[in-house]
């Protein structure tokens, strides 16, 4: 890095230039903005276009297929939007867990020794990876809404479970009985299963010999269960969806254009979240895995108490980019009829014509989350960083 | 959730969109109205030596182009009406093709001059910067069901799912007509047009709401047989399709309107394409004044004298419009119904050309 000292003094000189260059760049950004904002505002006004957001508190009217949160044709706009979000989340919380899961599977099979699992993901990397993900998302809802048969001819798997073109149908759990006696022992039995473990690690520290907690857990939670169901006479049902005269009624449905997103996005991502998570892998060096084994620890202990660890500084900055592409790559719901925050916007845009103030709640509210979510991430990063003193 | 929980969340979204605060405001402003129109689209349009209208992405009868990419139809030709009005030729006209979404914000923006998009006229469109001239079709809004579903009427239809544009005028009388009849219909909703025909024909769903002519079009040339389909009214409200121009420029707003009446004028007056040099010499005055042998009305305009004269002899009369499009010479075969003149019984009625 050493640099001679005319050079530097040339930097010097030339960083006066750059700095009147910076203002003046600067400066000509303002006034553009300021120019666009002046003709938006003057040409909204000689064309008549009402602009605030009002419409908000207005019945929005239009129907949404399906949400989280409770929604109705009589409800606003403004919790139409909220209603929108609601799906946003939804569907982006679902895809980071699934995605982050598959993608350490991924990730570490291409790592792998073993030919068949190193090639299959790789295949399986490159093929989703380099595919752009409205295509991925078209396919997937033609699977589903096309490959499947219609409802008089449903396919069967499993009783109470139905896949047709309409969606796939699966029995609802419903809990008869008095519930907070229940929650009660459920809570007591996993607090004890949760002192068993930490029982366990304490005797595993001492002795070196690892017993088999989570088999003690399990155990737990179904005596947990049996004596929840004797003590307070709460009991599980299912209720099974029915054919109708147009379709099935009742149950748990996933609609086809609810499972291409979920699906889609999801295949879509861990290809990348397994590219990440390889490449943090691969970073921690060798020696560790070669003194780990040296120290006796098993290849799966290796990696979860050395490599991961280590891997996860590398992983997270990545990773937090990667989490927030999938909360903008849900705007693509749209292409299969999904509801969320973009589909919603459009929507209202079209109904009420301010499109201004609908395209400007939608940048603010990604922008917003993203921004948020960076932050929280870079928290986690700060804590998991290396400690020097 | 109670009032106030989603009050709450409204506001916590709110707060979300904060940094948009500053460029809000809920004033409304007036638009232009009132000043002396200073006829600066049609000074634009003449410059560039063409209309530019809106058309649909393909809806068969009203605007689509054929096989050798002319574009055909009964919106298409309300816009070469114009064009025969402006230029005295009904092909210096462009069509440019837009989503139901982005229509509005197109006119708005001054994108397209005339919107001849099957669109519906409706007091919010209205108010919110453009202007409706008159209806050129009166529609309803309808369900299309396969026949075998054996449903007669909307009271029918309780569990079914419905494939639905987004951003249609159906999409809200789809919510209406659930709730009027408790039917708990089940919405699929779609951004483009296409999609939303092929998820209905593809058996995603059991109907297909929109407009009733475009259910005609639509099984006219997409079902493998149309006659397996049938179409029954959503409600019994008449929807009226209407071309729209933006606000600002009033002398455009007449050019458009009297350009679409001098084609309902001619079919009152009797005359058609085949017989307009003919009635050049008819002695009656209202004829007359409305070929432009006697002058006055196109300079009232901003038009040539023989503007009416030049939109007849190169389309017709509306009556001929119809038939050729839609009714009974075009694939689509709908009734004339609602859509004859008032002296027929229809909704169409003619405003005076003196």
């Amino acid at each position: 890095m050493a640099r001679p000292s005319p050079a530097r003094e040339s930097t010097a000189s030339a960083s006066t230039g750059w700095r009147i260059a910076q203002v003046a760049i600067v400066l000509s950004l303002v006034g553009l903005f300021a120019w666009l904002a002046s003709n938006t505002a003057q040409n909204l006004h000689s064309r008549g276009i009402m602009v605030g957001f009002d419409f908000l508190w207005r019945g929005a009217r239009f129907p949404i297929a399906e949400s989280l949160l409770p929604y109705d044709p009589t409800d606003s706009f403004g919790w139409a939007f909220v209603v929108g979000l609601g799906n946003t989340l939804y569907i982006t919380l679902l895809v980071i867990v699934l995605s982050t899961a598959l993608g350490v599977v991924v990730g570490v099979a291409r790592r792998s020794s073993h030919p068949f699992a190193s090639g299959l993901s790789a295949v399986f990397v490159d093929t989703c990876r380099n595919m752009p993900i409205v295509v991925q998302l078209l396919f997937w809802y033609a699977v589903v809404a096309f490959g499947l048969p219609d409802t008089d001819h449903a396919s069967h798997p499993l009783p109470g479970v139905w896949f047709t073109d309409r969606g796939l149908y699966f029995p609802r759990l419903h809990l008869d009985g008095p519930l907070l006696p229940g929650v009660f022992v459920l809570v007591v039995g996993l607090g004890w299963a949760w002192t068993v473990r930490r029982r366990d690690q304490r005797r595993r520290t001492e002795t070196g010999r690892s017993p088999h907690a989570g088999r003690k857990i399990v155990a737990g939670t179904l005596v947990a269960a049996v004596l929840v169901a004797a003590t307070t006479g709460l009991r599980p049902s299912l209720e099974y969806a029915t054919l109708g005269r147009f379709n099935y009624m009742g149950g748990v449905t996933l609609t086809p254009e609810f499972v291409a997103i979920l699906v889609g996005l999801t295949v879509y991502s861990t290809a990348f979240a397994a590219e990440i998570i390889r490449g943090g892998l691969d970073a921690v060096p060798r020696g560790q895995w070669e003194a780990a084994r040296a120290i006796g620890l098993s290849e799966h202990q290796t990696l979860r108490l050395i490599v991961l660890p280590q891997a996860m500084r590398l992983i997270i900055p990545p990773m937090t980019s990667q989490y927030i592409n999938i909360m903008k790559n849900s705007t693509l719901a749209l292409v299969v009829g999904y509801p969320e925050l973009n589909f919603i916007t459009a929507t209202t845009i079209n109904q009420t014509g301010q499109a201004l103030e609908g395209v400007g709640i939608l940048m603010a509210i990604f922008l917003a989350i993203s921004l948020g979510a960076s932050w929280l991430m870079n928290l986690y990063n700060q804590k998991l960083g290396l400690v020097t003193r | 959730m109670s009032r106030r929980t989603r009050k709450l969340l409204i506001g916590a979204f709110l707060a979300l969109a904060a940094p948009l605060a500053g460029c809000g405001g809920s004033e409304t402003t007036g638009g232009a109205q009132g000043e002396a129109s200073d006829g600066k689209t049609l000074a634009a349009i003449k410059a560039r030596g063409y209309i530019r209208c809106g058309a649909s992405q393909g809806t068969v009868g009203f605007g689509a182009p054929d096989d050798k990419g002319y574009w055909r139809g009964l919106d298409v030709e309300t816009c070469r009406a114009i064009a025969a009005a402006v230029f005295g030729d009904k092909n210096k006209a462009r069509f440019i093709p837009l989503t139901g979404q982005q229509r509005l914000t197109a006119l708005q923006t001054g994108e397209i001059d005339v919107l001849p998009r099957t669109t519906t006229w409706t007091l919010l469109r209205d108010a919110n910067g453009v202007n409706f001239t008159y209806p050129n079709f009166y529609d309803y809004t309808g369900f299309m069901l396969r026949k075998d579903k054996g449903v007669r009427r909307v009271q029918d239809m309780t569990g079914a799912s419905v494939c639905i544009q987004t951003g249609s005028m159906p999409e809200v009388t789809f919510a209406d007509v659930s709730r009027k009849y408790d039917l708990k219909l089940r919405p699929v909703v779609f951004d483009s047009v296409p999609a939303t025909r092929q998820a209905f024909f593809g058996g995603r769903c059991d109907a297909l709401i929109t407009d009733a002519s475009a259910l005609a079009s639509i099984r006219a040339t997409q079902a493998q047989n149309p006659e397996d389909y049938v179409i029954i009214p959503a409600n019994d409200e008449v929807t009226a399709l209407a071309p729209s121009v933006r606000h600002g420029d009033d002398q455009w707003f007449d050019i458009v309107k009297f350009a679409f009446h001098a084609m309902l004028m001619a079919e009152q007056l009797g005359i058609n394409q085949a017989n307009v040099d003919e009635m050049r010499q008819s002695r009656d005055p209202i004829v007359q004044r409305f070929l432009g042998v006697e002058p006055g009305n196109g300079k009232a305009l901003g038009l040539s004298e023989d503007f009416a004269y030049n939109i007849v002899k190169q389309l017709g009369n509306y009556g001929e419009m119809y038939d050729r499009n839609v009714g009974k010479d075009s694939p689509l075969k709908i009734e004339r119904g609602m859509n004859r003149l008032q002296r027929d019984g229809g909704l169409m009625v003619p405003i005076g050309f003196y």
